[in-house]
């Protein structure tokens, strides 16, 4: 048991919630932390639906690595990539239509994501299931960590709500304040993860 | 001696390094160089000789240049005021003034307190002197927003700009965009409804300390431009055209009356603040795009309108022309200043959810400086560096 929960794996699904943040410092997986954040929900599902797939296509490479040719790894990962993102995509279909909808392509372009297959080539490809699989949720988990971040502040400014429940109370807008609208633009989603990467970077100065 | 100079002599002390109120550092030395040109000059040895006039004095040359365009603009306010509630006939030239000083102080007070107080923060907080950048800004912002803009979102728009397109970038000196501008495009994107549009954006309605007077009805009056930009407009009026040179017309507050704004520009133009180059390419690309556009048959509006209505004039003048945003190099100028003529002129035209190019156009170009820039130069190093091995 305590091999399971060494400092290795616990390193290696700890640094990527903080200090090897796959989006805030290695500035990956971008496009589709600008595209669907307009609100907290989307933003919710779409963070748990890479950690999931990082997590178990991690997994199934690491178990096959030593069997998979050095030239067509690439060709591999993506199948195994793209058949647990058809899962997922089935599953959100399923069980919640309206996110899946507004999700859109984006469930689909997960195949893309720069964090799975970075996480596969630099990590799976190396090391054994049981480490892969944490860094594969740890990878996951920050991600969805910024995506989570960037969707509250996008729909408590742009909406007025948060999850779809009104948060700014009916008197506020009755004295004059409007939504803004450019929170609901990608724009200021790039905006806002700047700011997420600058707090992240001011926090840590001392820890580098 | 002056008193404000003996003022200054006796705060000394308490600011010093251990003085009482060493925090307020930045403050007072900001507003000591503001009054008085600083004592210190180039260092002993250096080479670099030093014109005398600094850059506050730069800005305070510029503010004043936008002085006859702002009184105007507070005139206009009280005018458009009484034209919409149709009181024009038994209102003063004062009562209408004045009114629009009432109506336009506000911003200016905000725009200063909000802007310069982030100004003053990061000084302190980052040990530095103030940077005097904001001085133009701060009177730029209240003077190309609507009369009616709310002040909170003017606040939050300052508040914005200042911080993410210029102290990011490292203060006065190194942002990229205009922060005026950004402060402009923020709300403009944030809020459309209290920026753009023919409802009750551009005309104030309400009374202010008694002056000016209560719209009865909610009084909608777009811009000539957002007329324009409407299906079905078949060309201006002469009237709107000569109102539009003398300022009558609804718009931002500052940017109406092109008399005004050439008074602004003549100022700058001999004084040799802004580039004579950058000012005349604006004005040549607008008109060329105008008339290349109107000969295509795509607008109405004659290529000479295209540069008096809008904010064009007051972009060309004020905004194009800002030191630090853009070109440096003498042949950049020409293609920078075409090329925002060009776009704002092709964004009026061609794109009718946006009746106002002027703002995008600098914008983009603004992002496009450095790289016209740096083609000049290097086409230069390459010329002699030709020079140089040919013999």
């Amino acid at each position: 048991m305590s091999k399971l929960f060494s400092d290795e794996n616990k390193a290696a699904f700890t640094s990527p919630l903080n200090l090897n943040n796959p989006i805030a410092v290695q500035v990956l997986g971008i496009c589709s932390a600008l595209a669907v954040t307009s609100q907290l929900k989307p933003a919710i599902v779409m963070g748990l639906s890479v950690t999931v797939i990082t997590a178990f296509s991690n997994v199934i490479i690491s178990l096959l690595r030593k069997t998979i040719p050095n030239r067509i790894r690439i060709i591999v990962q993506l199948v195994v990539v793209a058949a647990l993102v058809t899962i997922v995509s089935q599953l959100l279909k399923a069980y919640v239509y309206d996110v899946s909808v507004q999700l859109s392509v984006y469930v689909g372009l997960i195949i893309t994501n720069c964090i799975l297959m970075g996480r596969l080539e630099a990590f799976a490809m190396q090391n054994g299931p049981w480490p892969s699989f944490l860094d594969g949720i740890g990878n996951g988990l920050g991600y969805a960590a910024v995506l989570v971040i960037v969707g509250f502040f996008r729909e408590l400014f742009g909406f007025g709500t948060l999850l779809g429940f009104q948060v700014i109370p009916q008197f506020m807008y009755d004295a004059g304040y409007t939504n803004n609208g450019m929170m609901v633009m990608p724009a200021m989603s790039l905006i806002i993860v700047g700011c997420v990467i600058w707090a992240h970077r001011a926090y840590n100065k001392e820890e580098k | 001696m002056n008193p404000i100079k003996k003022l200054f002599d006796n705060i000394h002390p308490y600011i010093e390094e251990g003085g009482k109120f060493h925090a307020f550092r930045s403050l007072v030395d900001g507003f000591e160089t503001f009054a008085f040109v600083p004592n210190t000059t180039s260092r002993v040895g250096s080479v670099n000789i030093h014109d005398a006039i600094d850059s506050k004095r730069i800005m305070s040359l510029v503010v004043i240049a936008l002085i006859p365009a702002l009184l105007f603009g507070m005139y206009n306010v009280g005018y458009q005021n009484a034209l919409a509630t149709g009181h024009l006939a038994d209102a003063t030239f004062w009562s209408m003034f004045c009114y629009g000083f009432l109506a336009v102080l506000p911003k200016i007070i905000v725009s200063y307190a909000v802007g310069l107080g982030i100004e003053f923060t990061v000084a302190q907080w980052k040990n530095e002197e103030i940077q005097e950048g904001y001085l133009v800004s701060g009177i730029i912002i209240p003077m190309i927003v609507p009369v009616t803009c709310p002040l909170w979102m003017l606040a939050i728009a300052v508040a914005f700009s200042v911080i993410l397109a210029k102290e990011i970038f490292g203060g006065t000196g190194m942002n990229i965009f205009n922060p005026a501008l950004i402060t402009r495009a923020f709300l403009f994107f944030s809020y459309p409804s209290a920026m753009t549009g023919d409802a009750t954006v551009w005309v104030a309605q309400d009374t202010i300390f008694g002056l000016g007077y209560q719209a009865t009805d909610a009084y909608t009056a777009a811009t000539p431009l957002g007329e324009a930009a409407q299906a079905g407009f078949a060309g201006f009026a002469p009237e709107t055209i000569q109102n539009a040179v003398t300022g009558l017309i609804p718009g931002c507050i500052g940017e109406t009356s092109v008399i005004a704004i050439a008074l602004g520009g003549l100022l700058l133009l001999w004084t040799g603040i802004a580039s004579w180059k950058t000012m005349l390419s604006v004005f040549v690309g607008g008109a060329a795009t105008g008339y290349l556009m109107q000969v295509l048959g795509l607008t109405h509006i004659q290529w000479y309108e295209q540069l008096v209505i809008g904010g064009f004039a007051f972009g060309a003048v004020f905004m194009a022309t800002d030191p630090v945003t853009s070109c440096r190099t003498e042949c950049g100028k020409y293609i920078y200043g075409l090329l925002i003529g060009f776009i704002a002129v092709l964004v009026r035209v061609l794109n009718p959810g946006y009746p106002e190019g002027m703002m995008l156009a600098i914008l983009l170009m603004n992002l496009f400086a450095s790289l016209i820039d740096y083609c000049f130069v290097q086409r230069n190093i390459n010329m002699r560096a030709k020079r140089a091995t040919v013999k």
